[in-house]
């Protein structure tokens, strides 16, 4: 037994003079201290890492299968549409891959909105985590460019429709735009071209930054350490050896936990793969069983999910302003509302950082920030013409809706100061 | 904090409301009814199959609803020479376009783009079949209630008889087929239930492997909190 | 191990269940992307049995069928060919056929079903080209003046006989194949399958 540890040291001494594996494993893992009364909005942003893991592997898998190719075949289906349905029916295990990797989509972006949403709760984008947080938005972004191109490649009716539409988008753009959508496409509608282009962006491009950006995004985050829901610094109370009073190391403490997480995660991806897999219609898009055809729109087109709320904001903007046509000021709103995250480490003025410590004015704020978030969501998914209860019209909502979802933002220096706090514990509590 | 995860729970309550209704007839659930699968899949090949292809199902695959490669060479291979073929079709797609005006659409998912909100895709074939009715305005002399002004005549329309749209919006069987009601009724829930395995051949051993999927994690699960118990005893 | 202040043995059981479980779990996920990676249903469909009609195909005659996406010949040997087979076996490389090369029912002088009616897969042994024929004998042929009539392959210039057996002191070290086949009545062959003597 001790002439088998006496091999692996070496093995290991020789590494390390030639590596730094020792040291990194100890700074990222061993001896990375995180603050020991993590809760359960703290497993998302390690389950995020399992989802990208999840989609890059299955990814791969398909991409062996898969063909970017518009033409139509001898049975008059585009080759691309065919080539999902080889992979779901010839490829062997090919349709549970396949389910992995849709469902997955929809889990990264339930499981990034769940993680971002902890950073407002606990105020983990303040000082000194700026970076982090910004690294974090870059990432969302990256990851909505990725699901949208990934979204036209299995050339159904509403992976055209949706490109066609968000490409459009680009034309509201004053003296460029036109061209610039005609450039993003390589053709005058979304064609042959088009598909071959989101291909390589969705299995090369994007998959890269985004692996650069999460690289980036937690040695931001090793750098200054984790927040907590308690929203203190643990790094203020350290022990004789420097050691954080109030810090456990990352491992084995949060690696076996999260593991838990994981598991807990897995259960409920593996009953939306193997029992519902189309998620009521909006994981798969009926719809989207219809081979794409350039001469018919569907009846009813709406974006997948996860980007329903921004779309609400698209659709909300319906007045020219300063000459320049509603539909510019509409993909402006979109823009906006995706971009204002990022300036959250500015305009929040809190004393405090946690929801823990803060005023009933934040947290009612927040609330009907959630809610009507929910609710843009909502309606994005049904017609301009959507009434609830079939008489309360939804569009009106969503404009109200959208109102308040940026004056939440906007006025949040004023009111985030405003706000009646707590005081903050010195310590760290285990809730 | 708890406040407003009770409002997010009351959001999808939200979700009922106006939007023009389909009223689809359930169709019956027949997924693990062997004799009724052979029985949809004699009436999709000898009804269907020489307008519409299947080019993703081959032929060997129904050995998964109970026939062997001789039954389905001796009695379904048509239009193909081997069992390992795709269900094509030997029209061809231009023809196809100047009889009918659009090319018939391949029906291997057929049942599974035909779902929404008003009911399963199974659901909508199951009404469609069962609602075609005389319209001398159209050029094939048929209509449809919930495929309006369709471009397929009945094709099944010798089994089923001439129904015509009463003035109470309600079908009538004016002119009886091969089929009594009932029978027809039956026939059409073979054939559905043929199209919907065929939309997705894998979907019953999909949840059979999903219960043992679940099974495992549970008892890895087990494991796995019972280790992070015993590494979080002494953090308070 | 046994158990003492250093090692927990609690933990330790625990530790080697979950592992052990995890392990279970990722070989669980690995099989279905390997076999993803195998013959799709598609492949299977295109690589399936091949039946040919050979009724046409007259005596010194020879056709080239595909199967998974190779040349398989058929030749029907004259009485003449089949003759001047065993003159040759001391030219051979392996003239009794005892390398695995061909199903048990074609190990025999004429490596074939039917004495007359050649089944052999066109893929020289050696790296993969396909011979060419060379049905002529004598110097007409270019290869030798005593050439019996054969395959030589255009890459490395080994040679076979109307056996498909490889001559020694040639690059191919082995006899071509001879594919699973037989025969549904007189004149009609399924290359590919067997009826597993």
């Amino acid at each position: 037994m001790s002439k088998i540890n006496a091999i692996l040291k070496g093995t290991l001494d020789w590494v390390d003079e030639r590596f730094p594996l020792t040291s990194n494993w100890k700074a990222h893992l061993s001896e990375y201290y995180a603050p020991k009364n993590f809760n359960f909005w703290y497993f998302f942003g390690s389950l995020a890492m399992l989802v990208l893991v999840i989609q890059i592997v299955t990814g791969i898998f398909l991409t062996m299968h898969f063909k970017p190719d518009a033409s139509l075949n001898a049975a008059g289906v585009p080759v691309a549409f065919a080539s999902v349905e080889y992979i779901m029916r010839d490829v062997p295990w090919g349709w549970l891959i396949r389910y992995m990797h849709s469902t997955g989509a929809s889990a990264f972006f339930l499981v990034v909105y769940l993680h971002m949403f902890r950073g407002m709760l606990y105020g983990s984008y303040r000082k000194p985590r700026e970076l982090i947080w910004i690294f974090g938005i870059i990432i969302f972004l990256a990851l909505m460019a990725e699901a949208f191109f990934g979204y036209l490649l299995p050339w159904g009716q509403m992976s055209f429709w949706g490109a066609q539409v968000i490409v459009n988008l680009f034309s509201a753009i004053p003296l460029i735009g036109p061209d610039l959508s005609i450039w993003l496409r390589g053709d005058y509608v979304v064609g042959d071209a088009t598909l071959n282009r989101f291909f390589a962006f969705h299995v090369v491009a994007v998959p890269m930054v985004l692996l650069g950006l999460v690289a980036a995004h937690i040695i931001a985050l090793h750098e200054v350490g984790s927040n907590n829901p308690d929203g203190i610094e643990i790094k203020k109370k350290k022990d004789a050896n420097g050691i954080p009073l109030d810090g456990i190391p990352f491992h084995p403490y949060y690696s076996v936990k999260d593991i838990v997480g994981v598991i807990v995660f897995l259960m409920v991806f593996s009953v939306v793969v193997f029992f519902m897999p189309e998620g009521g219609g909006y994981f798969l898009e009926y719809n989207n069983f219809f081979p794409a055809d350039p001469l018919v729109t569907p009846p009813h087109i709406a974006p997948v999910w996860y980007f329903t709320p921004y779309y609400s904001l698209l659709r909300a903007v319906t007045y020219p302003l300063f000459g320049i046509d509603a539909k510019f000021w509409g993909v402006v709103a979109m823009g906006a509302g995706t971009l204002i995250f990022a300036f959250l480490p500015w305009l929040d003025r809190s004393p405090v950082k946690s929801i823990r410590y803060r005023g009933p004015l934040t947290k009612w704020l927040l609330s009907i920030w959630v809610v009507g978030f929910f609710i843009l969501g909502f309606l994005g998914t049904k017609d301009p013409s959507y009434q609830f209860f079939g008489f309360i019209p939804g569009a009106p909502v969503a404009q109200l809706l959208s109102v308040y979802y940026f004056l939440f933002f906007l006025t949040m220096p004023i009111w985030s100061s405003l706000d009646r706090c707590k005081p903050e514990p010195d310590r760290v509590t285990m809730k | 904090m708890k406040k407003f995860l009770t409002a997010i729970l009351f959001v999808p309550l939200l979700a009922f409301g106006a939007g023009a209704e389909l009223h689809l007839d359930r169709a019956p659930d027949k997924a693990t009814d062997k004799a009724a699968l052979q029985n949809g899949a004699k009436i999709f090949v000898n009804y269907c199959l020489n307008c519409h292809s299947a080019s993703y199902m081959r032929y060997n695959r129904l050995s998964e609803i109970g026939l062997s490669d001789a039954q389905i060479k001796d009695n379904l291979l048509f239009t193909a020479e081997k069992v390992g073929e795709p269900m094509m079709i030997a029209m061809k797609r231009d023809d196809a376009k100047v009889w009918f005006g659009a090319a018939p659409p391949d029906l291997t998912v057929i049942a599974r783009a035909r779902a929404s909100a008003f009911g399963s895709g199974a659901d909508w074939l199951y009404t469609y079949l069962r609602t075609f009715y005389r319209d001398e305005s159209r050029p094939t002399g048929w209509n449809n209630v919930v495929y309006e002004n369709v471009g397929m005549p009945h094709a099944l329309w010798e089994l089923q008889g001439d129904q015509i749209m009463g003035e109470d919006h309600k079908l009538k069987l004016v002119k009886p087929g091969k089929l009594k009601p009932q029978e027809y009724d039956a026939m059409v829930g073979d054939l559905v239930a043929y199209l919907t395995y065929m939309g997705e051949p894998v979907a019953e051993f999909r949840k059979q492997l999903g219960v043992i999927v679940l099974i495992f994690l549970a008892v890895i699960f087990v494991f796995a909190y019972a280790l992070k118990r015993e590494y979080w005893k002494d953090i308070h | 191990m046994s158990c003492d202040d250093t090692v927990d043995c609690g933990r330790r059981r625990l530790l080697v269940a979950t592992a052990a479980a995890g392990g279970v779990a990722g070989v669980a996920v690995a099989v279905p992307f390997v076999a993803s990676m195998l013959p799709s249903e598609r492949a299977k469909a295109a690589g399936a049995p091949v039946e040919v009609d050979i009724s046409k195909l007259g005596p010194g005659q020879m056709m080239t069928v595909e199967w998974r996406g190779k040349p398989v010949w058929i030749i029907n040997r004259t009485k003449e060919q089949l003759d001047s087979l065993p003159k040759i076996d001391d030219q051979l490389a392996d003239p009794k056929s005892d390398k695995n090369m061909q199903p048990e029912y074609a190990k025999n002088e004429t490596r074939s079903i039917k004495p007359e009616i050649l089944v052999a897969v066109g893929i020289c042994t050696h790296l993969g080209c396909s011979p060419t024929e060379k049905f002529k004998t004598g110097a007409d042929s270019g290869i030798a003046p005593d050439w019996p009539g054969g395959f030589f392959c255009p890459c490395h210039g080994s040679t076979f006989d109307l056996a498909g057996r490889v001559y020694k002191s040639k690059p191919a070290p082995d006899n071509l194949e001879i594919p699973p086949h037989m025969y549904l009545g007189d004149a009609k062959i399924v290359i590919g399958e067997d009826k597993k003597a």
